[in-house]
């Protein structure tokens, strides 16, 4: 059990990644937008979490922070990032150390297979260069090694297309492509950001099973991020709900799924058809749009959505998040608080 | 590929055969009896303005013919190599303009290579080094160099180092087969007055194309594998960013010939643009015919070279 | 599970404030320096070509040959040309020449150019080919070439360079036309509104225009400098505007002969030009930021 906004000084042995109340915003025209107003969360060799929220809500932009490809207009404005011991914002953007951690021990998978690849390189070329680099593999080395590892994600005759480009490849293969850069260098964890949404229904759990297979076999662990609560449902350990910058959930996979606790996280789960339940429930959607991150006001952000909000949401800022039901369940929400009447 | 090739290639020719009718017809459009024109320069042959004078000019210039026959008779001069004769020089247009060419392509040539290398790599610079005082000096240099008349670089450079500093020659051009020294000398102040516009348009296209590129994900690929800034820009930003770049290249050339024909002029370079410009004052049509004729073909060939270095750039182009 | 949630009671508390289209281009378009600069200039350059007669302190045309090549005076600011001519007095009126020249081209070229590209995008078929080839053909030729083909056929002078400078820009147009009337070809409205009949030039005409104009504008004041830096050349080289006309370009020719003894001759001209062309683009610039719809709607 990991101890959420305490400054507990034992972390876990098998704990990989630690992110301590990370705060990212962008300066723009109209103010600051507060992309990641203060989120933590944990990782555990091997383990798979989920975070999940809609678009806008920050989850992207948190993943970016981990590594440091945050760029103007935006800064990472406070927090840390605590890999293997050390705190990744100490280290300069694109100093070495941070380079070394970068796909090697930190693989990133992106959203969009059809623009994450480089039209002018052929896909050997694209895999070769992290293998070259981090491993320090010579091109035939490298290529060979390219080789398995497009064989491994599934892409026939893998000798013969390593020197293809990619729009000779359709966007569920380009996917699997960018799977196989992603843990390339085996690395310690990978970061998925929406990895299937661009592709259709049947890719989609294909590749979801090949990547965790993957990243399985290379004894790694995994942050998914995605919109998509059916597809966490499956594999996360545990899963963090985000909602305008910050975590307003977050607990064990059946807990969330069972015992949800935040409005939020009950609409979400209220708004997916499943295959389980009894014919001709309807689907009530979360009426109302995400906030606009600037210039927000100091209560709870997702007050006005919320029908369960009560005079002390009304009246008091934003709530921390507070421990209930279920092991390392968390709830940022008055009305969950003991004491807290209907 | 081959197949892009082969219809770049027909396309060439159709403009190029559009052009030779805006040429021939544009200048048939002058009013007056052309026939008058070339017997007023024939004066002093001896044979007085009769008619039978003015016929046998006609014969001899073709006019006797219908304009749609004199066209072909034109074209099909042009194809064996028989450009006419000059109205003024009384000599082969073809001899003439294989004279006059040399120094205006060396000192293009020049200028382009020039032109294009530094303008791609301060726009490169910029780019990269967005909003830094490195960026504001380039962004406004190269917009400076878009709004400088041609005559004004010129006055510029000669006053400074021709009547100034008396460090190099004003006037003059001799080819650097023939004495080295001296044509490297002269070669300096046109070569920057015919490449700085195309050194502006060059770093200014390159920037934005940077800039854009900069922005795809793809780069932010090559960034998440933590490889280094170098590496990010040459191997993954450069080529990408080049593409349109290279279109600037058809444009550059055309820049340059049209700031040939100022810059010769200034400079007392006996090129092509020299020629055009006295050709027009001395109403030597036949010139005029077949030196623009010639201008627009070298750089419709230019941009079909242009157009197939694409292949080489973007390997989707190639595998269509 | 009861239904927890309903229509929420406020709208949107946290939304950004809008601001108004108008106040908002204002604000973008002075926001740089330099496009300030770029139309304080072009008020000046108006203000002078209007009011020519009243801030020339000489008559640009009168030769007084006692008086040439002087430098700077209290009689003459800038000098004395060749022929005795006040320098700045000449300036003065070459801005009207430069405006007259710049706004009578671009006003043309503008007109036939967009008539002719809504006339290839809507009609198709042949005619587009036809034009749009010849817009090729037409830009197979370096600007000044083309402009020099077309003065030397149509002969010196202002009205003539005006139409040669006109025919050798209209492919900007033409084809910004073409292909914006094509996008609103294929555009669903209009393809719904053919389904019920009416398929008109008007319709056409209505929808393109508005998605054209912002490109236009720009295209027009990028023009505006070009058009400007030719016809400057053209009168360098001794085609178009000559002496005693007061044209920048041509005093420029004049001063290049007395470039050592005279430098004021030739630059004075040549920076005038530079100033103004430099002036068109930044207001060009300044439009096109914003025009620009992607800065609509700010975050």
């Amino acid at each position: 059990m990991t101890a959420q906004g305490t400054a507990c000084d034992v972390r876990p042995a098998s704990e990989l990644l630690w992110v301590e109340d990370l705060h990212t915003e962008f300066r723009v025209e109209g103010g600051v937008v507060h992309a990641v107003n203060g989120v933590s969360y944990t990782l555990d060799e091997r383990e798979i979490i989920g975070i999940v929220g809609e678009s806008g809500c920050g989850k992207s932009v948190s993943q970016l922070s981990v590594i440091q490809l945050i760029r103007n207009p935006g800064r990472i404005a406070a927090g840390k990032v605590w890999f293997e011991g050390v705190n990744l914002l100490d280290y300069r953007p694109n100093g070495a150390e941070m380079r070394a951690i970068r796909g090697a021990k930190i693989g990133m998978i992106f959203q969009e297979p059809m623009t994450s690849l480089n039209p002018v390189l052929t896909i050997g070329r694209q895999l070769t260069e992290s293998l070259e680099l981090h491993l320090g593999m010579t091109r035939k080395e490298a290529r060979d090694r390219a080789v398995e590892l497009l064989d491994q994600v599934g892409i026939p005759s893998a000798r013969t297309r390593l020197d293809d480009y990619p729009h000779q490849f359709s966007g569920g293969m380009r996917q699997r492509v960018m799977i196989a850069i992603g843990v390339a260098c085996q690395p310690k964890m990978v970061i998925a950001d929406e990895p299937t949404t661009a592709l259709d229904c049947t890719t989609q759990a294909q590749l979801l099973e090949l990547m965790l297979s993957t990243i399985e076999g290379c004894r790694g662990a995994l942050v998914l991020v995605t919109h998509n609560l059916g597809v966490v449902a499956r594999y996360a350990h545990r899963i963090y709900i985000m909602y305008a910058g910050r975590i307003v959930e977050q607990g064990l996979c059946r807990d969330i799924f069972y015992k949800p606790s935040h409005p939020y996280t009950i609409g979400l789960l209220k708004s997916v058809p499943r295959l389980d339940e009894a014919h001709g429930r309807r689907l009530v959607p979360i009426d109302g749009r995400p906030p606009s991150l600037i210039d927000m006001p100091p209560t709870c952000a997702f007050l006005p959505r919320c029908l369960e909000a009560g005079e002390r949401c009304r009246r008091e800022p934003m709530p921390e998040l507070k421990a209930v039901e279920g092991e390392g369940h968390m709830v940022r929400c008055y009305m969950r608080e003991e004491g807290a009447g209907e | 590929m081959t197949t892009y090739i082969i219809r770049r290639l027909l396309w060439g020719i159709v403009v190029l055969f559009l052009v030779s009718l805006i040429v021939f017809f544009s200048i048939r459009l002058i009013p007056g009896d052309p026939v008058l024109i070339y017997a007023a320069q024939q004066a002093g042959s001896g044979g007085g303005l009769t008619e039978e004078y003015l016929d046998k000019l006609r014969v001899q210039y073709g006019l006797d013919k219908s304009v749609p026959v004199q066209y072909l008779n034109w074209v099909k001069g042009v194809i064996t190599g028989d450009l006419g004769k000059s109205i003024r020089y009384q000599d082969d247009v073809g001899g003439l303009l294989l004279q006059k060419l040399p120094p205006t392509l060396y000192l293009g040539l020049i200028s382009v290579i020039v032109s294009t290398i530094f303008g791609i790599l301060f726009g490169l610079i910029a780019a990269i080094r967005r909003g830094k005082w490195i960026d504001s000096v380039v962004t406004f240099l190269s917009y400076i160099g878009l709004c400088v008349p041609v005559f004004l670089l010129g006055f510029l450079l000669i006053y400074v180092f021709g009547l100034k500093l008396r460090w190099l020659p004003i006037v003059g051009y001799t080819s650097p087969w023939k004495d080295f020294g001296l044509s490297a000398r002269q070669a300096p102040m046109p070569v920057v007055c015919l490449a700085v516009v195309s050194l502006a348009v060059t770093a200014r296209q390159m920037r934005s194309s940077v800039l854009e590129v900069n922005n795809m994900d793809y780069v932010r690929t090559a960034w998440s594998k933590g490889l280094r800034e170098r590496v990010v820009v040459t191997r993954h930003v450069l080529k990408n960013s080049l593409i349109p770049v290279v279109t600037m290249l058809g444009i550059s050339v055309g820049l340059i010939f049209g700031g040939s024909v100022i810059v010769e002029t200034m400079f007392g370079i006996p090129g092509m643009g020299q020629l055009l410009v006295q050709s027009i004052f001395s109403r030597d049509y036949v010139v005029i015919q077949g030196g623009t004729l010639i201008i627009a073909a070298m750089i419709i060939a230019v941009n079909l070279l242009v157009d197939i270095s694409y292949g080489w750039f973007d390997p989707r182009i190639r595998y269509e | 599970m009861n239904e927890v949630f309903t229509v929420p009671k406020e709208p949107e508390a946290t939304s950004a404030p809008r601001i108004s289209d108008w106040r908002r281009f204002r604000r973008v378009f002075f926001q740089r320096k330099l496009v300030i600069f770029g139309v304080v200039v072009l008020v000046i350059l108006v203000l002078t070509a209007i009011f020519a007669p009243l801030i020339a302190p000489h008559d640009p045309y009168l030769n007084s040959l006692p008086e040439r090549l002087q430098s700077p005076s209290a009689k003459h600011i800038l000098g004395t040309d060749d022929l005795g001519r006040d320098t700045f007095s000449r300036l003065v009126y070459g801005a009207r020449t430069a405006l007259y020249v710049g706004f009578g081209t671009v006003v043309i070229s503008a007109i036939v150019g967009m008539i002719l590209g809504l006339l290839a995008g809507y009609l198709g078929g042949i005619i587009n080919a036809v034009i749009m080839r010849v817009m090729d053909a037409l830009m197979g030729f370096p600007m000044l070439v083309l402009a020099l083909l077309l003065a030397a056929v149509l002969g010196g002078g202002l009205q003539n360079v005006i139409i040669a400078l006109s025919i050798a820009t209209l492919p900007g147009y033409t084809r910004l036309m073409c292909s914006e009337t094509l996008s609103v070809k294929e555009n669903e409205y209009i393809m719904a509104q053919k389904a019920i009949g009416s398929k008109s030039i008007r319709t056409m005409v209505r929808h393109v225009l508005p998605n054209a104009f912002q490109p236009s504008l720009v295209l027009i004041t990028t023009m505006l400098g070009n058009v400007i830096l030719a016809e400057a050349g053209l009168s360098f080289i001794g085609i178009g505007i000559q002496p005693p006309g007061a044209a920048w370009g041509s005093m420029a020719a004049v001063g290049y002969r007395f470039l050592e003894s005279q430098p004021l001759l030739a630059f004075a001209p040549s920076i005038a030009i530079m100033l103004v062309v430099f002036a068109f683009n930044m207001v060009g610039d300044g439009l096109r930021d914003a025009l620009d719809p992607r800065l609509r709607g700010t975050l």
